[in-house]
């Protein structure tokens, strides 16, 4: 079987498990398991295509005649797509293993049919997103994935928030898909090609763009998937509609979901438009840093953990864009190795996020299912009631902060070696520029440590802040644990063995930008990752993470050797006596410093209102604390447009009167009018 | 007689592991002349790891695992920063592990899991710390790493080895850019190390301290680990700039003299290190912990104006 035919399989497999799920009601305790493993089985045989397509660099392509007669389906599975659908059917792998234990807390509350039947429907239209062959079909899986995952979104539907997040999801997807229809527009009208065949990618490919129109083609679909990835400006549907979906839903969504405009943005720069100048990268690249910063900074000011997470994807999309700008500069600049490193790089980091966000979801679900709480300031003290996901739930933590050995080190490093090279281009003031860039990556960082040790601690550590007593809190049951599982392992693997996966990733690099760097990053063995020369740079995630663990542990057996007591006591209240869990850090007051330093980029309303002792007027009795934290784009970008689409609808209102007769009028007139246009 | 880079390297991690209480020794004994008191010699870190490891642990009731694993791996990860950075000899093994950036990012996990480990317990003090701790690191750490990077834009690379190399072998003239960067670099590695003015590693009083507040609940053998790791951190952030800045000195292969040669070498620049560092303390008082944004954020000005400088003169 050819890759193309195994990832047919899957999809075919998702789309009859989609038309199955009402058919398998009548069998109740199996449809869960059911329906679930066989989307883990289908995501299984993507990933293994997609392993073998970017491992032998094959092109395969294909023609369904579906659809409308004389516009055929176009497939194709190049290295490109097949790195896709490695990140698509890893994540939906674990996720499917997740869901079913996840989904089996709807049962008898809503319908199970609905969560299979789109749930496949979402994994098979991300699957077709990236084997799309022309605009299309390309158009079809789109918006098969966008509607897909809106009704997902809506699942939990009698909630009014919920609704109001999915109609903004929806909005702007379709905004965001207008565009990318209108890119597709430009790019066929100029490919020479009559009819129909300028919508295949193939005619795209061989277009030849006046710099005009590649400009113009370029940004529409820039801002069309930017809209899809939640780029700041155009990310405020994120955060809404992210935490509201089901949890392993939200794994989906931010993990994959958001990458499928990744390969929207790649395919479209580095497939078809090919020659592009300089400053196309510089915009991406600009986006992406303000997206990494201001991401992780929304994040910190949250305390719903789901809507963190969410402002998480923000802050990683950036990353990954950052890359993906770096490689287009260097690209732009005839610096194809240059161009690789940074492409591997943002590719890397699509994979990481993937896993880590993925992971970090999961347990989010785990937390939701467990507490039946989102609000952070309500819980503490899970690290002794969920003791496998809280390590599991650390090592998503530790992987997003960019801490090595686990595998968001690896990328952020080779993005941090990608800005270094910047002095290779021969443009004196990009030269001085983008090294600052750098420093705002490690801003970033740097807050997203902090950022997950307010989660970790919060959610984790400490003791119980929530009003009701722990006591019904529980571990999640196996298939949830082994979904997390496997992603966290996952996250090890990618961060110890980075000389592979860069060597395996090699052949995307090499046809989209003509440069290769796994011989040089792979020269000294597995062990030793060495992206340019080992005078360069050098990183070894093995030695770290054997030194590490062969350090800890000849310390600990060492001083083990003498039997020491270990006593436990109550806690040190400095003589108060007095101490209740109340007194803890929150996540507010943990973020505080930060709110207090950087606040002059969000609106932050805070109100301290303090009550007096009825008896003693001089005390204070009660204090009430409310603080508000907005984002701003919403009041500058988003609000005046509603304002005005109000307007704009509220004065075409006047026209209508409810009367026949004028309506009767208003036809006429457009007859007339449209008469006196034709003669 | 020549060395094999292994003894080399097993050299240094003994080096580092044996001497930098007597290094932390030496800075408390310079800080107590310097501020009129009597020291208790530089053989006192010595006797208080050994008593600490000595003593019982006392763990609070709801301490979790996390609280007792955080000194083991704050312990390991020092030790392996140790191999990494050239002290004596560039022709050092396991220089390869960790660039200056990913060794950047490893005393980020210490710093990561020491927070976490503040805030296991549920005090208010230990999330203090851990709020603080990360605030200043989130700021310190741009500035750190524009310092690192004009001083890589010199030798065109970010491994430790090859800095070292270029360094060394340079003719020694007046760069503006390092100039810069070593003015930043001091500023942060007294933030890095928790040092006055923005942390004081002396006081216990409950509204100032920072990283103190965070392990305040640790005993025994636990705290031991963590006291020790501190005091190599410290070695090494001096290590780390002896390194970028002035490698002169360092033997290039295992020849047992100029290995010799070297750590007497090394020996004097901590020495003279210190007394800077201890002048610093001694001349500033503690800043408000709101100040420190202004104080970082001229510490990452003087590390931009360092690159700029690299770019337009150099």
């Amino acid at each position: 079987m050819t890759p193309l035919d195994i990832t047919g399989f899957a999809v075919l497999l998702l789309l009859a498990l989609a038309a199955a799920a009402p058919l398998l009601r009548s069998v109740r305790t199996l449809q869960i398991p059911l329906a679930f493993s066989l989307s883990a089985v289908a995501s299984l045989a993507a990933v293994v295509a997609g392993v073998m397509t970017v491992a032998d660099g094959s092109v395969a392509s294909a023609t369904m005649s579906l659809g409308i007669p004389g516009l055929p389906f176009h497939l194709r599975l190049d290295p490109l797509a097949g790195f896709f659908l490695v990140v698509i059917g890893l994540m939906g792998l674990f996720v499917s293993i997740y869901s079913i234990g996840y989904v089996k807390g709807y049962g008898g509350q809503r319908s199970i049919t609905h969560m299979i039947c789109f749930y496949t429907l979402f994994l098979a239209g991300m699957l077709l997103v990236v084997l799309a062959d022309d605009a299309y079909f390309f158009l079809v899986a789109w918006e098969l994935m966008a509607a897909a995952s809106y009704f997902l979104v809506m699942y939990e539907d009698e909630r009014a928030e919920n609704r109001r997040a999915a109609f903004l999801y929806l909005l702007i997807a379709h905004a965001g898909a207008i565009a990318i229809l209108l890119a597709f527009g430009v790019m066929a009208g100029q490919s020479g090609q009559g009819g129909f065949d300028g919508y295949t990618f193939d005619a795209m490919r061989t277009a030849h763009l006046s710099s005009g129109w590649a400009t113009a083609a370029f940004f529409l679909a820039f801002f069309g998937f930017a809209a899809k990835a939640g780029v700041i400006p155009l990310h405020v549907w994120l955060p809404e509609a992210h935490p509201v979906a089901p949890s392993n839903i939200s794994a989906l969504m931010s993990g994959v979901m958001l990458k499928t405009s990744i390969y929207g943005i790649c395919r479209f720069v580095f497939d078809f438009i090919k020659v592009f100048p300089w400053w196309w990268g510089g915009v991406v690249l600009a986006l992406g840093l303000i997206s990494a910063v201001m991401g992780v900074l929304y994040a910190l000011m949250q305390h719903d953990l789901k809507r963190l997470l969410a402002y998480h994807s923000v802050e990683n999309i950036g990353i990954i864009l950052i890359g993906l700008g770096l490689s287009m500069i260097f690209a732009s600049f005839q610096l194809p190795t240059l161009a690789a490193l940074a492409l591997v790089a943002a590719l890397y980091h699509t994979l990481n996020h993937a896993m880590f966000k993925g992971l970090l979801f999961m347990g989010a679900g785990a937390v939701l299912h467990a507490t039946h709480e989102r609000n952070m300031e309500e819980m503490g003290g899970l690290i002794h009631r969920l003791p496998w996901t809280a390590p599991l739930f650390l090592v998503g933590c530790v992987s997003i902060s960019a801490l090595p050995p686990f595998n968001g080190f690896v990328s952020e490093w080779l993005t941090f070696q990608a800005f270094l090279l910047s002095p290779a281009l021969p443009h004196p003031i990009l030269k001085l520029l983008i090294p600052l860039g750098a420093a705002l990556l490690a801003l970033t960082g740097a807050l997203a440590a902090a950022c997950f040790v307010k989660v970790f601690g919060v959610v984790f550590l400490g003791q119980w802040r929530g009003h009701q007593k722990p006591d019904h809190i529980h571990e999640v049951v196996w298939s949830m644990r082994s979904g997390m599982l496997l992603a966290a392992i996952t996250c090890l693997l990618l961060g110890i063995f980075p000389t592979w996966v860069i060597s395996w990733l090699d052949t995307i690099p090499e046809q989209l930008c003509g440069g290769r760097i796994a011989e040089s990053a792979g020269r000294y063995g597995w062990m030793w990752l060495t992206p340019i020369a080992h005078q360069r740079a050098s990183y070894s995630g093995p030695v770290v993470f054997i030194g590490i663990l062969t350090v800890v542990a000849v310390t600990w057996l060492l001083l083990h050797v003498r039997a020491t007591r270990v006593s436990r006591v109550p806690l040190w209240d400095c003589g108060f006596a007095k101490l209740t869990p109340r007194m803890q850090y929150t996540a507010s007051s943990f973020s505080m410093p930060i709110r207090r330093v950087l606040g002059f980029l969000f609106a932050v309303r805070e109100q301290v209102e303090i009550v007096p002792h009825t008896n003693h007027p001089a005390m204070p009795g009660s204090l009430q604390y409310r603080l508000r934290v907005r984002d701003r784009f919403w009041n500058w970008l988003y609000a005046p447009q509603g304002d005005a689409a109000y307007w704009l609808a509220r004065q075409a209102g006047k026209l209508q009167h409810g009367h026949i007769q004028v309506y009767l009028l208003y036809s006429f007139i457009t007859l007339i009018v449209l008469l006196v246009f034709l003669g | 007689m020549n060395l094999h880079p292994l003894a080399i390297e097993l050299l240094q991690f003994v080096l580092l592991l044996a001497l930098a209480p007597a290094f932390a020794g030496w800075v408390k004994v310079l800080k107590c002349r310097m501020q009129g008191r009597s020291a208790a010699g530089i053989m006192q870190p010595y006797r208080d790891i050994r008593r600490l490891f000595g003593k019982d642990v006392v763990l609070a009731e709801n301490a979790s695992w996390l609280f007792r694993f955080t000194p083991y791996l704050t312990f390991g990860v020092t030790t392996i920063v140790a191999g990494i950075i050239p002290l004596i000899s560039v022709d050092l093994p396991l220089s390869a592990t960790a660039d200056v950036i990913a060794l950047v990012m490893l005393f980020g996990i210490v710093r990561f899991f020491t927070a976490l480990a503040g805030m296991d317990i549920g005090t208010a003090f230990g999330g203090m710390g851990s709020s603080r701790e990360m605030t200043i690191a989130s700021l310190a750490e741009p500035a750190m790493l524009m310092a690192i990077f004009t001083v890589s834009l010199a030798s065109n690379s970010t491994s430790l080895t090859q800095m070292v190399t270029v360094m060394a072998h340079a003719e020694f003239v007046i760069r503006p850019s390092l100039a810069f960067a070593l003015a930043a670099f001091i500023m942060i590695a007294l933030a890095e190390t928790g040092r006055v003015p923005v942390d004081n590693p002396a006081t216990h009083l409950e509204l100032t301290m920072i990283h103190e507040a965070m392990i305040l609940e640790y005993s025994g053998r636990h705290l031991a680990l963590i006291e020790w790791a501190g005091m190599m951190k410290l070695t090494l952030l001096f290590a780390l700039g002896i390194a970028s800045f002035c490698p002169w000195g360092i033997s290039a292969g295992g020849d047992i003299g100029s290995l010799a040669l070297a750590l007497g070498i090394l020996a004097v620049k901590l020495m003279v290190g210190a007394l800077i560092m201890v002048l610093i303390e001694t001349g500033l008082a503690k800043m408000r912990i709101f100040r420190l944004p202004e104080y970082l954020g001229s510490a990452f000005l003087l590390a931009t104006l360092g690159m700029i400088a690299f770019f337009i003169l150099e």
